[in-house]
């Protein structure tokens, strides 16, 4: 089956969209991020959508979705590389994605969520932190 | 507002990969009409809810893309097309939050927004039909 791949990087999880997705490809993701998000005990997702053409309201429900379930694993979403015509249509679409942080490019969004997540080094049961 | 046809395609929608061909095929055309890329990517977005709407609501039906030439002033125009079981209240599913099945309820509001001409003509039982236009 198509699949969207999820890279991992410590307790970060990267994703770059770069096929134009149909739904049923968009909703596999959503479901395998979130298992990998509980199987990693991740603690930041970046999702890179600089290569996609459109937002329209099936994938923006879903970006959505993938924040809210992340937020409730204990991670941080940051969408990042929205180009500015998707941008301007998405909101005049009525979808202004509340509820998911975005940034301008991977490197400010890396940034946000190193920032936000308190310590993005693997760490083990004991306590100790290990380089992954 | 017509003008005179300059060509028209057909696409059928019978899956989810086909609301994909539509969108690629409406990008393309709009490439071509010399529309900006802004003006693409709202006809494409739009394209793309109103495809799905014909199959998740329709059970499948056909987009059909047509160029359009008014005195010089070029248009594409997108009718989507169902045997499905039609709108039953037009007003209440064009109202943004509106959703019947999986959507976020923007689909048929949301692309009236990002189209200039927008009709639906529909009867309850016997399908929907869709034409929208957005002028250059």
């Amino acid at each position: 089956m198509e699949r969207i791949p999820i890279l991992r990087m410590g307790n970060f999880l990267l994703v770059t969209i770069q096929v134009d997705m149909h739904d049923k490809l968009a909703l596999t993701l959503q479901d395998d991020l979130t298992t990998r998000i509980a199987e990693v005990g991740a603690k930041g997702v970046l999702i890179d959508i600089s290569s996609l053409e459109i937002v329209d309201s099936f994938i923006g429900r879903t970006l959505a979705n993938i924040a809210s379930m992340a937020r409730v694993l204990d991670a941080e979403t940051v969408v990042v590389g929205m180009q500015p015509a998707v941008a301007i249509t998405l909101v005049e679409l009525g979808m202004s994605l509340p509820g998911i942080r975005t940034a301008l490019n991977v490197e400010t969004g890396m940034e946000f969520l190193r920032q936000t997540v308190p310590d993005y080094r693997e760490r083990d049961d004991d306590g100790d932190y290990t380089e992954d | 507002m017509m003008g005179t046809i300059q060509k028209t395609e057909t696409v059928p929608i019978r899956s989810g990969s086909d609301v994909v061909l539509v969108r690629q095929r409406v990008r393309a055309w709009a490439i071509e009409a010399k529309f900006s890329l802004v003006e693409q990517t709202k006809i494409v977005t739009a394209a793309s809810e109103l495809a799905r709407n014909t199959l998740e609501h329709g059970g499948g039906g056909d987009a059909q893309l047509v160029l359009l030439n008014n005195g010089g002033r070029v248009g594409i125009q997108l009718i989507f097309s169902d045997q499905g079981p039609g709108i039953l209240d037009v007003k209440l599913a064009l109202s943004d939050g509106y959703t019947s099945a999986n959507g976020m309820g923007l689909g048929l509001g949301g692309s009236k927004r990002l189209m200039n001409e927008f009709e639906i003509e529909t009867e309850p039982g016997r399908g929907t039909r869709i034409s929208c236009i957005r002028w250059k």
